[in-house]
C-alpha cells in the first residue's frame, strides 16, 4: 500500500512561494479595505475593483496552495465545469438590474 | 483479493491523473462551489430587489475586525501549505507543528466569528425579522442601519462558512491526531493534501463572502 501511493501521487510539482504568495494575499486584503473606504470612488468602480481584488486573491489561493497550477489539465476541466454556471447565474441578476 | 490490490483499487490512481481520493476531494468541492454561488445568488438577487434593507460597509459591520479575522484564515492557509510541503519531503516534525498551528489559527477564527455576531445580536442585529421587531429594529431605518433581510442574508451566509470552517478545525485535529501516531510518511500523504484542500477551499469561499459581504 505505501509502496503504490508514490505512483499515486504522480510526478512531484514544483514548490512555490508560499509565504511570499501568503505577503501577497495579506497585501491585498489591506488594499481590498482601504478601496472599499474611498469616498469619491463611483459605486460601480468601486465594485469592479473590489471584485478584481477578490478574483485575484481567489486565484492566487487556487493555483498556488491547492496546488492546481501543478495539476494535470484533465482535472482543470472537472475544475472548470460548475463555474460557467456561477457566472450565468450572477449575469442574469446583474442584467435584471442594469 | 489480497490487501495490496484492495488498497489500489480504493487509493488508484483515477482517469483524470490524480489519484482517486483527491478526485473525490475536488468534486466535492466543486460541489461546494455551487452551494456558495447558490447563497451569494440569492443575497444579490434580494440586495437588488430591497436596497434600503442593506447597510453601506461599515453602519452595522465591523469591518475591521473581520478584516483581521480574514488575515487570520489567510495565515492558516500559509500553515496548511507549510504542513503539506512538510511532509512531501518527509519532515513529520514540520508536518506536526504546522497542522498545530493550522487548526489553532482555525479554532481562532471561529471565536472572533462567535465574538462579532454575540456583539452584532447584542446591538440589536439579528436573524430573524421578528427578533428585530423585538429589537426594535424595522426596515424604515434600513439605509443606515439594515433590515431583517440583511441580518437574515448576513447570518446564513457567514454561519454556513463558518460551520464549513468548525467542520474543518473538527477535521484538522483528526488529521493532527493521525499525524502524532504516524499515519502519513513520505510516501503516503493523500489524507494531508485533501485535508489541505478543503482548507484552502474554505479560505477562498471566505475571500469571496467578505468582499460580498463586508466591503460592497
Amino acid at each position: 500500500m505505501e509502496a503504490n501511493a508514490a505512483q499515486e501521487h504522480g510526478p512531484a510539482h514544483a514548490s512555490p512561494n508560499y509565504l511570499l504568495i501568503w505577503v501577497v494575499l495579506a497585501v491585498l486584503t489591506m488594499a481590498e479595505v482601504g478601496v472599499a473606504f474611498l469616498a469619491h470612488i463611483p459605486k460601480r468602480v468601486l465594485v469592479l475593483i473590489l471584485v478584481g481584488l477578490a478574483v485575484w486573491k481567489a486565484l492566487l489561493v487556487a493555483m498556488y496552495y491547492m496546488h492546481l497550477k501543478f495539476e494535470p489539465r484533465r482535472l482543470w476541466l472537472i475544475t472548470a465545469a460548475p463555474l460557467p454556471l456561477a457566472v450565468i447565474l450572477v449575469v442574469i441578476v446583474l442584467a435584471e438590474k442594469w | 483479493m489480497s490487501n495490496a490490490a484492495s488498497a489500489t483499487m480504493e487509493r488508484g490512481t483515477s482517469g483524470f491523473g490524480v489519484y482517486n481520493m483527491k478526485l473525490g476531494m475536488w468534486v466535492f468541492l466543486l460541489s461546494e462551489v455551487m452551494f456558495f454561488t447558490g447563497l451569494i445568488g440569492a443575497y444579490i438577487i434580494l440586495r437588488f430587489a430591497r436596497p434600503e434593507q442593506f447597510a453601506q460597509p461599515g453602519a452595522v459591520l465591523n469591518v475591521p475586525l473581520t478584516a483581521g479575522n480574514t488575515f487570520l484564515l489567510i495565515c492558516s492557509s500559509m500553515t496548511m501549505v507549510k504542513a503539506f510541503a512538510e511532509i512531501e519531503r518527509g519532515n513529520q516534525k514540520g508536518l506536526k507543528l504546522y497542522l498545530v498551528l493550522t487548526a489553532l489559527i482555525g479554532m481562532m477564527f471561529v471565536g472572533v466569528q462567535a465574538i462579532e455576531y454575540y456583539k452584532l445580536a447584542h446591538e440589536g442585529f439579528v436573524p430573524l425579522a421578528k427578533l428585530y421587531a423585538a429589537h426594535g429594529r424595522h426596515g424604515a431605518e434600513g439605509a443606515v442601519l439594515g433590515g431583517p433581510l440583511y441580518g437574515a442574508t448576513f447570518y446564513t451566509m457567514t454561519g454556513f462558512h463558518g460551520t464549513h470552517v468548525s467542520i474543518g478545525v473538527a477535521c484538522l485535529w483528526f488529521t493532527v491526531y493521525k499525524a502524532f501516531k504516524g499515519g502519513y510518511t513520505k510516501e503516503n500523504y493523500g489524507g494531508v493534501e485533501s485535508m489541505g484542500l478543503y482548507w484552502h477551499f474554505v479560505d477562498l469561499v471566505w475571500i469571496i463572502l467578505f468582499t460580498i459581504v463586508y466591503l460592497i
